[in-house]
């Protein structure tokens, strides 16, 4: 709670902080969507044949399919024809140290706070920066090496890991999957990647940041992360956009493999700019992330914060297929104004005593509606299965919806499945309630809400989380009162 | 004076409540307010405390020489005006630690004083916790969640004693409390009173009034302070009941 008057600070100014565009030289792709955009894409980045094989027989497979329209949300068709599919700094060496990096990319950087600066890479947090769609600048990566790790943009390790690459790209996520993993697929540019090898604990929390710069360029990241036998990892992804009109389309795939007795934390927090008070502009965000727990007694845990995007569409889930392994997804969603959110999560147990746990905080506010979507499947031989889910939502307000759409499908009669719901409402009593304490509307409803994410919140490693405590703020600055 | 209430008069839901109330309390002076169901004692207290609900339709208040009325619930909050709610709300998710330590630090930033520390709130809640014969589990509890009716209550004085008002409106505060809460509760406030700090207690038994004497006892009847006297009209209200007053006042009734 020591930086409740920082937040009181952040809360005066209510403008999209990150809403401005660098002036860099880009390189683009041609408009629009063809086998030779992919082609263009494979060959820019100088990609073995096998990829390029991968990315076609997507492109081919994404031919044949057609955008979902089960989620509930609303929005204009996409013309997937009118979109860039790359756009790369078009200054792009191997730079040696930061002193190399285009001083208008850094001068974004620091305005998003990205600790790219040596003080923050003291604080022991490697960042690999991804601008648009070409990682420009990776730190600590010898630090990593010294242990084995391999941490590096994706096209970096297509290069330097391609066994790697061509044994678990897709296999968590196929293209055939669904259709934006499909275009994913084929157009995507670039991503991270990380590999852990076996017995090694990452010494450092691992953070990328994604940032959409370039307009009318759609972003589709790729990331594979990879935990081999008793290995650690945790993986922070940090997501700001500058303010667009029209809308962006974010098409990301996340792919992580946990061997035997390993153990990977994703983290996300996410404030893509979410459009403004009318609804206008604003990031679309429609992403699979899915990790496979393939070893026995291996753990895939996925924490998100998600404040921001005119639409969010996103399930990351977990297949438990080691026995005894563990999933869990904790996520805090907000909404406000015209936001609109489909999320939730699967877990899927085919292994003997797997357990999951999700933990899903909804906040709606304004005129969003908030949605909390969760398949939990047992298959007939995960015996013991166990399943934990509590969904909460908070509504702020008459005019906003939370939803939730629990499935559940068991396969047997030895597992355990328990669900639990809550709706509470922050009111006007409440909130005169800490008036009257002193405590004025707006950090009142920080304070309240905080409280209630708590349970997620605790779940980020340390900086992370005062961070995510204070865009909940600020997302939600004005939506009461 | 601390504070002065000429003749107040508000509304909610266009249906007028308060009917033109005058009161003045000075430095040190513990006022009681009593009167039936429905006479507007709540109303009054959620008045004073800038509830945006009701709508003041004439009159004015005084408080410490500003216009209360001009000022946003936090800010009366933070220059000592305190409200005990007779029905304090359940915060879900927010620990009373926490919040009060968001609360009083507001209370100590308006005043020009440094915000505690962690370690320094602790001991201070503790002494306060003490005092009023409080667990100290309650603090790592969501606020109210759960608590007693009774523990509310305690939770209420326990939350005037960490912020030091100058004025703190008691709503009920003895309603739901057993004896032994009730004079601990009453404890709280005498030690608190001094030259500087005033209450104003709203209440329906005489028996606090045992514990906490007061300077000056009124009757609230719809919506009008009809009677003012000392700690013996307290008494004689409890022997009597309000009917004989409500004879004493015939332009009421002719109102209705
Ligand atoms: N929204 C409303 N619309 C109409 N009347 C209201 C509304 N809210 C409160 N009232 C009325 O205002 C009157 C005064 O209520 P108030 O709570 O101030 O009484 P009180 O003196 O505190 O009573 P008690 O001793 O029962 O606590 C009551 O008759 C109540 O029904
Ligand atoms: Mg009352």
């Amino acid at each position: 709670m020591a930086n409740e008057n920082e937040l009181l600070t952040e809360l005066t100014d209510s403008e999209y902080k990150y809403g401005f565009t660098s002036d860099i030289e880009q390189e683009y792709a041609p408009k629009g969507l063809s086998e030779d955009t992919v082609r263009f894409i494979s060959q820019k980045k100088n990609e073995p044949e096998f990829l390029l094989e991968f990315r076609l027989k997507a492109y081919r497979h994404w031919l044949t399919m057609k955008d979902p329209q089960w989620q509930n949300v609303n929005f204009p068709t996409i013309d997937f024809q009118d979109i860039i599919y790359y756009a790369a700094p078009k200054k792009k060496q191997e730079l040696q140290s930061l002193d190399e990096v285009d001083p208008e990319l850094l001068k974004t950087f620091e305005k998003l706070g990205i600790p790219l600066s040596e003080q923050k890479m003291l604080a022991g947090v490697a960042v690999d920066a991804v601008f648009d769609s070409v990682s420009v600048a990776t730190t600590f990566k010898d630090k990593l090496a010294e242990k084995g790790i391999v941490f590096c943009s994706f096209s970096e390790a297509v290069h330097s890991h391609p066994e790697l690459i061509k044994k678990y790209l897709g296999s968590v996520v196929p293209y055939t999957d669904n259709f934006y993993a499909a275009l994913n697929s084929a157009v995507f540019s670039d991503g991270s990647f990380c590999y852990i090898p076996k017995g090694v604990r990452c010494p450092m929390e691992l953070s990328t940041y994604f940032r959409i710069n370039a307009k009318n360029t759609g972003q589709f990241e790729r990331t594979l992360i990879i935990a081999d036998d008793e290995s650690y990892v945790s993986y922070l992804e940090g997501c700001t956009a500058p303010m667009r009109d029209e809308n962006q389309l974010h098409a990301a795939v996340v792919e992580l493999v946990a061997h035997e007795k390993a153990e990977i934390k994703y983290s996300t927090v996410q404030n893509w700019y979410p459009g403004d008070k009318n609804g206008v502009g604003g990031i679309y965000n429609f992403v699979t992330k899915r990790g496979i727990c393939k070893g026995i007694s291996s753990k895939i845990s996925w924490t998100q914060v998600e404040t921001g995007s005119a639409i969010t569409w996103k399930y990351p889930s977990v297949v438990l297929q080691g026995d005894n392994s563990v999933g869990e997804f904790y996520s805090v969603a907000v909404t406000n104004n015209f936001q609109q959110a489909d999320t939730g999560t699967k877990m899927i147990h085919t292994g003997k005593n797997t357990r999951s746990r999700i933990v899903s905080k909804g906040i709606s506010a304004g005129k969003s509606q908030n949605s909390y979507r969760g398949l939990v499947k047992v298959l007939k031989k995960a015996e013991n299965a166990r399943n934990f889910s509590q969904c909460d939502s908070l509504l702020m307000g008459d005019t906003c919806g939370a939803h939730t759409f629990p499935y559940l499908e068991i396969g047997n009669s030895s597992s355990v499945v328990e669900h639990e719901a809550t709706t509470s409402k922050i009111n006007e009593d409440i909130l005169f309630y800490c008036n009257q304490r002193g405590i004025s509307q707006e950090d009142a409803v920080a304070l309240i809400v905080n409280g209630y994410c708590k349970e997620v919140l605790n779940q980020l490693p340390m900086e992370f989380a005062v961070e995510a405590q204070k865009l909940l703020a600020i997302s939600l600055e004005g939506s009461v009162g | 004076m601390i504070l002065e209430i000429k003749n107040l008069c508000a509304s909610i839901d266009e249906k007028e409540i308060l009917k033109g109330i005058n009161l003045t309390i000075n430095p040190g002076e513990v006022h009681a307010i009593m009167g039936p169901n429905g006479s507007g004692k709540s109303t009054l207290a959620s008045v004073l405390a800038g509830k945006s609900d009701y709508e003041v339709t004439s009159g004015s208040v005084t408080f410490k020489n500003q216009d209360l009325l001009d000022l946003d619930p936090e800010i009366r909050a933070r220059e000592g005006l305190f409200l005990s709610f007779q029905y304090p709300v359940e915060i879900p998710g927010v620990s009373t630690a926490n919040f009060l330590k968001a609360s009083v630090n507001e209370v100590r930033k308006h005043r020009g004083l440094e915000p505690y520390d962690a370690m320094e709130f602790l001991k201070v809640m503790k002494k306060e916790l003490e005092l009023l014969e409080m667990d100290k589990s309650f603090l790592s509890r969501s606020l109210n969640e759960g608590f007693s009716g009774g523990e509310k209550k305690r939770n209420e004085i326990f939350q005037m004693a960490m912020l030091d008002p100058v004025l703190s409106i008691l709503d009920e505060t003895d309603s739901g409390l057993d004896i032994d809460a009730l004079r601990i509760v009453a404890e709280g406030v005498n030690k608190l009173r001094n030259t500087e700090r005033s209450f104003l207690i709203i209440t329906h038994y005489q028996r606090l009034l045992d514990y906490i004497v007061p300077d000056f006892v009124h009757v609230l009847y719809q919506g009008k302070i009809i009677k003012t006297g000392t700690k013996e009209l307290a008494l004689e209200l409890e022997e009597r009941g309000y009917d004989w007053l409500k004879s004493e006042v015939p332009s009421l009734e002719e109102v209705q």
